[in-house]
């Protein structure tokens, strides 16, 4: 597939910003006033951010309104509305933290819950696609949400040993997710029921080839469901975002222990650039099954 | 609404023929022609003169199929959308732009509803959709349906374009959900099958696989007249043996 900056923006930083405010909305940190303030403006800067990025992925966002209704049938759909919603709850309590000094700690509970429910929605649009065999498999959902509840323990700051120690369990839970999720994704490439043959019908007469494709210039079809770039190098950035994701940043955390805003700061900007190369990946490495159609 | 209904009274579909399609790519050209001055946005060509790039809704390929014996054989592939029962380009489209009929099973995209985001053709197993960037819609096979119950068109004309067009009668349209139709019969008749199965998208379009290939009783298709050579080239062949 592909990997389109907008989108890996958009589920990169959509997955921090949501992971920041279920942390947020626990009361961890439990902060009021200006430096609530200063952790809600983060929060919403990666979370509307990463929304408008995807915004910016439509070739007709006049109609992106539209978008909130069929939330019965689309996960898409579904994630639009829940990202809205949980930006309103989130912001009703964020207004009693930093303007009342007060904590509604049952709708912050509310508005922590919906965060990670917008981001399993964000993953299910891409696990309900059976023509992509790598993201079609549990450990997709698994792997956004411990990817974002890690990367919001880390924006949540490193104040309290309660999340200090969070960080950097669910740094490891993380890790798991996305080893599980490469393993998972090559094995489904392997046991693919679908090949050419099946495409065409014609596996049962004989091996098919491709010796003339249908058109002599690109298409849409193979600018965006045919990438394959990314398959090459997939496992050098393989190795390369998951020290920064997770290596680096639990070095950091245990290594500047008496200094958490130190390696708190260090973690978070590994951290950032490791996720930003793993959802490249992502989408460079994934096979659309339309690929069969041109022998790619 | 971008669910899919349970059951639709008719199913309006194609059905292709590979042992008669010979890949002239006319049904291409009449789809782009008969798709760009119709019903909703044109299909946009990008760099015409130059390297071109564009929408299209029906496309041929081109295989070669190796059977075990025998000699390889060449078979044109037009595809277009199938118009799936169980289409998961309907369910996932987020704006409800995209629906199934519950008339005739035809999927379609409301262009005015459409915000270009693309996950329809994501979730096509068959490349059957394509965004237009001019337009910034989704584009797909309407299977002509400004043409099949137009009545300002002579009768003969009420089919799509590409069935219409083709020369050589590999395209054959009609209702596959009335077991009695001509198309039915013929599927039944020639072993019509579905594309990637194993996806469960329920196409209500269908395939007629290539007829198998006759054989030849003996092994070359003439018997020498002559297993060694005498005369003249006797005695080449020997004194150039001998070199
Ligand atoms: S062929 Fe593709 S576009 Fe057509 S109905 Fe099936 S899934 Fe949808
Ligand atoms: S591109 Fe248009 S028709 Fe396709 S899913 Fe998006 S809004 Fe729906």
């Amino acid at each position: 597939m592909h990997p389109a900056p907008s989108v890996i923006f958009f589920t990169a930083f959509s997955g921090l910003g949501f992971g920041l405010l279920a942390f947020l909305g626990l009361g961890m940190p439990g902060l009021n006033g200006w430096l609530a303030f200063t952790f809600y403006f983060i929060a919403y800067a990666f979370a509307v951010g990463g929304l408008l990025a995807s915004v910016a992925h439509l070739a007709n966002p006049k109609n992106a309104i539209k978008s909130f209704s069929q939330w019965r049938s689309s996960w898409l759909s579904r994630e639009g509305v829940l990202a809205v919603v949980t930006l309103i709850v989130t912001a009703i309590y964020a207004i009693g933290r930093i303007f009342f000094d007060t904590s509604m700690p049952a709708l912050g509970a509310v508005g922590s819950a919906l965060s990670i429910l917008t981001v399993f929605s964000t993953s299910m649009i891409y696990t309900q696609l059976k023509t992509v065999p790598r993201w079609n498999s549990p450990t997709t959902p698994f792997m956004f949400v411990a990817y974002s509840l890690a990367g919001g323990a880390l924006l949540a700051g490193q104040v309290t040993l309660a999340l200090f120690t969070l960080a950097l369990y669910l740094l490891i839970v993380a890790a798991i997710a996305q080893l599980l999720n490469w393993r998972v994704g090559d094995q489904r490439m392997l046991t693919s029921e679908t090949n050419l043959g099946t495409a065409t019908g014609l596996g049962n007469v004989g091996v098919v080839r491709q010796y003339e494709p249908p058109h002599s210039g690109k298409n849409y079809l193979l600018n965006e469901m045919v990438y394959v770039v990314g398959r090459k190098h997939a496992r050098k950035v393989r190795r390369i975002s998951f020290v920064a994701a997770f290596l680096i940043p639990v070095l950091a955390l245990l290594a500047f222990r008496d200094a958490p805003h130190i390696g708190g700061m260090l973690a978070i900007i590994f951290h950032i650039l490791g996720v930003i190369g793993s959802r490249w990946l992502y989408f460079a490495e994934a096979r659309h099954v339309v690929a069969n159609f041109y022998g790619k | 609404m971008t669910t899919l209904p349970s059951q639709t009274d008719t199913k309006l579909g194609l059905v292709i023929d590979l042992d008669t399609c010979v890949g002239c790519h006319a049904c291409v050209v009449s789809c782009k022609g008969w798709n760009t001055q119709n019903y909703g946005a044109p299909l946009s060509d990008k760099d015409a003169y130059g390297t071109p790039e564009g929408t299209f809704l029906n496309r041929v390929h081109s295989y070669e199929v190796q059977p075990d014996q025998g000699p390889a054989q060449t078979v044109h592939f037009p595809k277009s959308c199938l118009h799936c029962e169980d289409a998961p380009c309907v369910t996932v489209c987020p704006t409800g732009a995209s629906y199934k009929r519950t008339e005739d099973g035809i999927v379609l995209v409301n262009e005015d509803d459409c915000m270009g985001c693309g996950l329809c053709a994501w979730a096509c197993p068959y490349g059957a959709r394509e965004l237009d960037l001019m337009a910034g819609v989704m584009k797909k096979c309407t299977l002509c349906v400004d043409r099949i119950y137009n009545e300002n068109l002579p009768e003969e004309d009420r089919v799509p374009a590409c069935v219409r067009t083709c020369p050589s009668g590999a395209r054959h349209f009609g209702d596959l959900g009335d077991p009695n139709s001509d198309v039915s019969k013929l599927v039944a008749e020639r072993g019509g099958m579905d594309l990637m199965p194993e996806l469960g998208t329920k196409p209500v379009n269908k395939y007629l696989p290539p007829r198998p290939k006759d054989t030849l009783d003996c092994g070359v298709a003439l018997n020498p007249v002559a297993e060694e050579a005498k005369g003249f080239l006797g005695w080449l062949d020997n004194a150039l043996e001998k070199m």
